[in-house]
């Protein structure tokens, strides 16, 4: 499949700081890529560029075999910044449909943008009077014009409500169903919910990880907590048998690689009575983005 | 095309919601009427038309207010937006930087055409009905005011884009946009009044005086107005000098165009520059 955003070794940098470093990230259309990284990681230069606001120092980018910044990658393109404050004196509806009209897009586009993120109720409010959420969600409804081939969303679930953001999260899988090619940029991988085809991972600059969610499981490898409880009489005799660490009394943790994780379990089966219950967790999202996006911190966090 | 009929729309929409026009409008007529109620006392028995002799001190007028009200409308036109972060928003969709300032040229020569038409239109109505012997001369005199203001206006705010674009945050844009108002209309005529003093029958008064009342578009725009309407007697301050122009005190109209058309090509290649 023919990438609708191509970028091959991107690099910038602002006097000292090395925002971007050979970053080479593609987002096939309707592919839902989600860009992680900590705070100044570079994911809003990275957007930056990709729109042509900003000239990186080496690298090519290609958008819909376009050059950034120029009009067939504009018409191509939707973009919902980190920040931005519409006018005060202007309702919701004006400010989509000025928009729209800017996109060349058609006037019924206005209407159906405003029911997506549902804020057809307040469309006729000025938006200077709108909750912070209400405003991320006219940023978006500003975002989904046009038809666009790719979607640029920095932080765009910020200020959401839980229920915003699935709907959310919704709309973007009904956009990428229609084709449409989505990078968007998050705090955390916990946020996300797994509703991303691929996780991209910056640190300082750099591409740590490029990669399904679940080969990111994988390829991290990190122990699997299992925790079996039993009862005041037996739990020093588990703990005996099984190793680990004893919690609160009646419990016993213990830690294991993927591969022994079926042979630990059997363990703890043949210990019948013994045992009320056993409950296995997997690392989590964020233990996982921890592990990419910080590889010096992640020994210290294990309790 | 479209694209820039609806930036002009939304600015004439700001500019009306947030009671610029309605503002400026007031403030150009309080001024007004203060000069139409003077100029029409029972003691200014002259000749001329009473319109004609209140729209001689309308001209001073504008030449003050007007490149005010100007400036004020376009300093925040790109700063403003680049320190929202709506410009980012306008230049990632596929319209031109020239675009963008063409449409907000309209919008805002809008605004401030609807406050010079309330504002003069209302204080000329006061003045047609108070004044002696009104007639067709004095209602031309008023339009051609009102028009050239317009103009003049339209120039300061294409000279208030060159400061728009030239930094990034609004406060500096709005302190530039206030030395730009201090040099053209007061510096640069109390430095010309300084030079007429010292050289009064100079190569200075003979020759340079006359082309750099040209290059100031307030100043010529005075001069015109002046010229236009015939009453050398009734003008004061520098203008009075047009009587003893080397060129047709008429043509001086051209320089707030000339200004204006450079500085929409300079604020448009500052902004081709501008990193939104
Ligand atoms: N215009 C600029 N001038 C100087 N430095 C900049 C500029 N823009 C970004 N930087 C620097 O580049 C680095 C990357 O910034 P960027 O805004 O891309 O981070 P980010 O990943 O979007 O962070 P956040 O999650 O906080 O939004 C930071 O160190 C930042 O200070
Ligand atoms: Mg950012």
């Amino acid at each position: 499949m023919n990438s609708v955003l191509q970028t091959h070794a991107v690099s910038k940098h602002f006097r000292k700081v090395e925002a971007l470093n050979a970053v080479s990230l593609n987002v096939a259309p309707g592919e839902r890529v989600a860009l992680l990284g900590h705070n100044g990681a570079g994911k809003t230069t990275l957007f930056r560029i990709v729109l042509g606001f900003l000239k990186p120092d080496g690298g090519s980018i290609s958008i819909a075999g376009s050059k950034p910044g120029s009009k067939q990658a504009r018409r191509s393109v939707s973009y919902l910044p980190e920040s931005v404050a519409f006018p005060k004196m202007l309702t919701g509806r004006e400010v989509v449909s000025y928009y729209a009209k800017l996109k060349g897009a058609r006037h019924s586009d206005v209407l159906s943008a405003l029911e997506k993120v549902d804020l057809v109720d307040a469309a006729d409010r000025r938006c200077g009077g709108y909750s912070k959420g209400m405003r991320q969600r006219l940023g978006l409804a500003q975002a989904l014009i046009g038809d666009p081939k790719l979607l640029l969303l920095d932080e765009p679930t910020s200020g959401l409500d839980p229920i915003s953001r699935q709907k959310f999260y919704q709309l973007v899988s009904e956009f990428a169903g229609r084709g449409t090619a989505v990078l968007l940029s998050s705090h955390g991988l916990s946020e996300l919910e797994a509703r991303t085809d691929r996780v991209a991972i910056l640190r300082k600059g750099v591409l740590v990880a490029n990669a399904p969610l679940s080969d990111l499981q994988a390829s991290a490898n990190l122990p699997i907590r299992i925790s079996v409880r039993s009862t005041q009489a037996n739990v020093d005799r588990v703990h005996r048998q099984l190793g680990g660490s004893r919690i609160n009394g009646v419990s016993v943790e213990l830690e294991c690689r993927q591969p022994h994780k079926m042979a630990q379990l059997a363990a703890i089966s043949k210990l019948g009575a013994a045992v009320n219950d056993v409950e296995v967790s997997p690392p989590s999202l964020d233990e996982i983005y921890r592990h990419f996006s910080n590889h010096h911190d992640h020994a210290g966090d294990a309790k | 095309m479209s694209a820039v009929l609806a930036i002009a729309q939304t600015e004439i929409r700001i500019g009306i919601r947030n009671r610029w026009v309605m503002l400026a409008s007031v403030i150009l007529f309080v001024f007004a009427l203060l000069l139409v109620l003077l100029g029409s006392g029972p003691g200014g028995a002259t000749r001329a038309d009473g319109l004609t002799v209140v729209v001689a001190s309308l001209a001073t007028l504008s030449v003050y207010l007007v490149p005010l009200i100007a400036l004020l409308l376009s300093f925040d036109a790109i700063a403003g937006e680049i320190d929202r972060g709506t410009l980012q928003l306008t230049l990632a969709s596929p319209v031109s930087r020239g675009q963008v300032l063409i449409g907000k040229f309209i919008g805002h020569g809008c605004v401030l055409a609807l406050a010079v038409i309330f504002g003069y239109g209302v204080a000329g109505a006061v003045g047609y009905f108070l004044g002696h012997n009104v007639g067709l001369d004095g209602i031309i005199d008023l339009g051609r005011l009102i028009v050239t203001s317009i103009a003049l206006g339209a120039t300061f705010i294409a000279i208030g884009y060159v400061a728009s674009a030239s930094v990034r945050q609004t406060g500096t844009a709005a302190a530039l946009a206030v030395a730009i108002w201090l040099f053209a209309v007061v510096l640069y005529d109390l430095a010309l009044l300084g030079g007429l003093i010292t050289s009064s029958d100079g190569l200075f008064a003979k020759v340079l005086f006359p082309y750099l009342l040209l290059v100031n578009p307030a100043d010529a725009f005075r001069v015109f107005n002046m010229a236009a309407i015939d009453a050398g007697g009734l003008s004061t301050g520098l203008a009075a000098q047009g009587n003893s122009m080397p060129f047709q005190p008429h043509i001086a109209i051209v320089s707030p165009f000339i200004w204006m058309v450079i500085g929409l090509g300079l604020s448009t290649l500052i902004l081709r520059r501008v990193q939104p």
